[in-house]
């Protein structure tokens, strides 16, 4: 799953690394086998993580801040997921949080992102969908800092003017497909899944049951790469989409 | 069953009726009792007062007669008034106490101190002699003669007595029926309550058929047996809801996981290069997420059912949210030759739960693309590829209406296709859960709506409706924070 998820080999990995793509993630996961399958998952993917099996032994490890990023199981004994969240958040701790829950109804995520967390999962999950969020997470931008004009290759968009150009040549896009395309260069370099899409470009909390994004991207691709030597837009089998400069 | 039950005390003895009754009477019985008292001493002290006046009228006309006619006139009028005297009593002595007249045999020995009062004193009678009791004055006579006018009151003695008697005698009867009465009911109360708890037994240890017996008098017992037997057929119901559903999900989840577990048993038999298990892992996995797929569209059936999701419902403009399915349908449906058209009359304000209505407005689309595909005879005109998606003001509230033309669902099993978790056989062989139907119409009942399958003349229609209040405007919407972005 993972070779395929993000071709990622041990001298890529050092390189990310060095490049500062290296994350310290903090695992607060009860289940001692899902905790290690996630250790394990997340050093092949050239990541370092910490585990802690109850919200107490979480609390204790994040408190520290040293983390990139905190994964935390909903469920966890002593200390619930989402009370371990909102005391770091009222110690005035920011480390993005990815919360883990067997609960997927709306209702639920909306009460995970109330007490602090940046994203909610639902199990069961694939790891590659769970990579790349934590990996948008680890380099989130705050809203202010965002850039006015986002540059992938010769690919530029900009956000005031909402114009697209690549090598200077003007594509023009539906609003749709330029808030897709927007999305996707926003997290450049980054596995970006459907289902991210799907919240995120669309607001959609739900099932689409089939695969309505892939039809999206394939004509967002023909827009910004048909014509062009260098193709930007790739898809990341069993995991998602890719924009990024460079050989592929 | 009760709270703090005393062994000591028989069962009847801790019913509310029964504690209520001999409240009341210990309290009747004090009350009663109080009055009684004080009516027999404030007639006791009256007749004793009235003795005492007629008394001293006697004694001082005897005391008038010694002054002016002397002793020996005294002692005779006494000698005479003792003789035909049938309740006044006399006794005369002399300064040494020596009896000179009377019809007492001595002065009584409680009237020594020479103080009027209450004396007894014996009697000849029948039966040998009995005690009477009598009031007597004593008077001092000049020259030292002692006399004693008294009455004999042992008449009226006994009609008080008889009065205390009665009214102790009524008090004795008067708590034996209250408690007998208090008894009683609680009997009958603890024979229903007995009865229920029986009903409730056997209901506990699994038989929900049975129902609490009414006596058909419409007391609050009664109100208690039928509301009872409301709460146990509501119960019934969901049992036999959930028998239904545990059924359909063993269906619907052990047949995938069969698959899966075929699958990877062929890996692991026909396997032989790298490549073939990692297909062989691939496509296990892809199993996994359609089991997952139809897990979670169980799970949400079940969690509308329970209709729990109630706060999470908004305002906002349906016309965008189906415009935007519509619009990220349709790439999809133009890959399936399928053409999406989308009619609306402007901005549609709602209040309902936004993910819930795009997730059964999706399912409509998805069901139409796919399983909306125009047999191959009817298929010439290029009207039979299109699927019309419109929405509608009704006078209630909204219609969402998706149409296609392919072949629709028999009139038969229309109604079936709604049910809960009911998957029609054409279905089971497609691809996806084929909870779709179950899910909108699930949806449709947490909003109070409905969803109504017609025929489309070829084809299917879908009316998925809802009441919606009047004078939702544009700046309520988002009441409720749904949205949440994660970047």
């Amino acid at each position: 799953m993972l070779d395929k998820a993000a071709p990622v080999s041990f001298s890529v990995s050092h390189f990310l690394k060095a490049i500062g793509q290296h994350m310290r993630v903090l695992v607060v996961e009860d289940d001692r086998e899902t905790a290690h399958f996630l250790q394990k998952a997340l050093k092949e993917s050239g990541h370092s993580s910490v585990l802690a099996h109850d919200g107490e032994e979480g609390l204790a490890a994040a408190r520290d801040g040293s983390f990139d990023v905190l994964i935390v199981d909903r469920m966890l004994p002593k200390f619930d997921g989402l009370s371990l969240v909102r005391q770091l958040r009222s110690e005035g701790n920011r480390t993005p949080v990815l919360i883990l829950s067997a609960l997927g109804e709306v209702d639920d995520k909306v009460k995970g992102l109330r007490a602090g967390g940046d994203d909610y999962l639902t199990k069961p999950y694939a790891f590659s969908e769970l990579l790349a969020r934590i990996e948008a997470l680890a380099r989130r931008v705050e809203p202010q800092e965002e850039q006015t004009k986002y540059v992938v290759g010769d690919l530029v968009l900009d956000r005031l003017s909402h114009r697209v150009t690549r090598a200077g040549e003007p594509i023009v896009l539906q609003p749709r497909e330029f808030r897709l395309l927007e999305y996707l260069m926003r997290h450049a370099g980054q596995v970006v899944t459907r289902t991210m899409l799907l919240e995120n470009v669309w607001d959609y909390h739900f099932d689409p049951q089939t695969n309505v994004i892939d039809v999206h991207i394939s004509r967002l691709r023909s827009k910004i790469d048909k014509n062009f030597e260098e193709s930007l837009l790739h898809t990341i089998r069993g995991a998602g989409y890719m924009i990024r400069a460079g050989k592929s | 069953m009760l709270a703090r039950a005393n062994p000591l005390l028989p069962a009847f003895t801790r019913t509310t009726a029964f504690r209520l009754m001999a409240t009341y009477v210990a309290v009747f019985v004090t009350v009663a009792a109080v009055i009684a008292g004080v009516i027999l001493w404030q007639t006791n002290e009256l007749l004793v007062r009235q003795v005492f006046a007629t008394l001293s009228t006697e004694a001082e006309g005897l005391r008038e007669l010694a002054l002016q006619r002397g002793p020996e006139a005294t002692l005779r009028s006494v000698v005479e008034r003792s003789n035909d005297a049938r309740s006044s009593l006399y006794f005369l002595s002399d300064a040494q106490g020596r009896k000179l007249a009377g019809n007492l045999n001595r002065w009584p020995p409680e009237l020594r101190e020479g103080k009027g009062g209450l004396f007894n004193y014996a009697v000849a009678s029948d039966t040998g002699s009995e005690e009477h009791l009598a009031i007597g004055l004593p008077v001092l006579l000049p020259g030292g003669q002692r006399l004693l006018v008294a009455r004999d009151v042992e008449e009226p003695r006994q009609f008080i007595e008889r009065v205390r008697l009665l009214f102790v005698g009524g008090f004795g009867l008067l708590v034996l029926i209250g408690l007998a009465g208090g008894l009683l009911a609680s009997r009958l109360i603890l024979r229903r309550i007995t009865e229920i708890t029986a009903t409730s037994d056997s209901i506990m240890s699994g038989d929900l058929s049975q129902r609490i017996s009414t006596t058909g008098s419409g007391d609050e017992l009664d109100d208690l047996a039928r509301s009872l037997n409301a709460m146990l057929d509501r119960i019934e119901h969901l049992m036999a809801g959930l028998r239904e559903v545990s059924d359909n999900i063993a269906h619907d989840l052990k047949t995938p996981l069969n698959r899966l577990r075929n699958r990877a048993e062929a890996a692991l038999r026909e396997a032989r290069t790298v490549e073939d298990y990692q297909e062989g892992l691939e496509r296990t996995i892809d199993e996994a997420d359609e089991i997952i797929r139809t897990f979670n569209a169980l799970l949400l059936i079940a969690r509308l059912e329970a209709g729990a999701v109630d706060e999470s419902k908004e305002v906002f403009d349906l016309t965008a949210l189906v415009g935007d399915l519509v619009e990220l349908y349709g790439p999809h449906a133009e890959e399936s030759h399928r053409q999406l058209s989308f009619e609306a009359p402007g901005e549609i304000f709602v209040l309902a739960n936004r993910q819930l209505i795009g997730q059964a407005v999706a399912n409509l689309l998805d069901n139409a693309i796919k399983y909306g595909e125009p047999s191959p005879e009817s298929a010439n005109g290029a009207g039979a590829r299109a699927i019309e998606v419109a929405l509608q003001r009704t006078e209630a509230g909204v219609e969402v209406i998706v149409a296609d033309h392919g072949p629709g669902i028999p009139q038969a099993d229309r109604e079936r296709a709604l049910k809960r978790f009911v998957r029609l056989e054409a279905s089971r062989t497609r691809p996806g859960t084929g909870l779709g139907l179950s899910l909108v119409a699930a949806v449709a009942r947490l909003h109070d709506g409905q969803v109504r399958l017609e025929d489309n003349e070829p084809g299917l229609r879908v009316i998925l409706s809802w009441p919606v209040p009047a004078g939702l405007e544009a700046s309520d919407s988002r009441t409720t924070g749904g949205e949440a972005r994660s970047c």
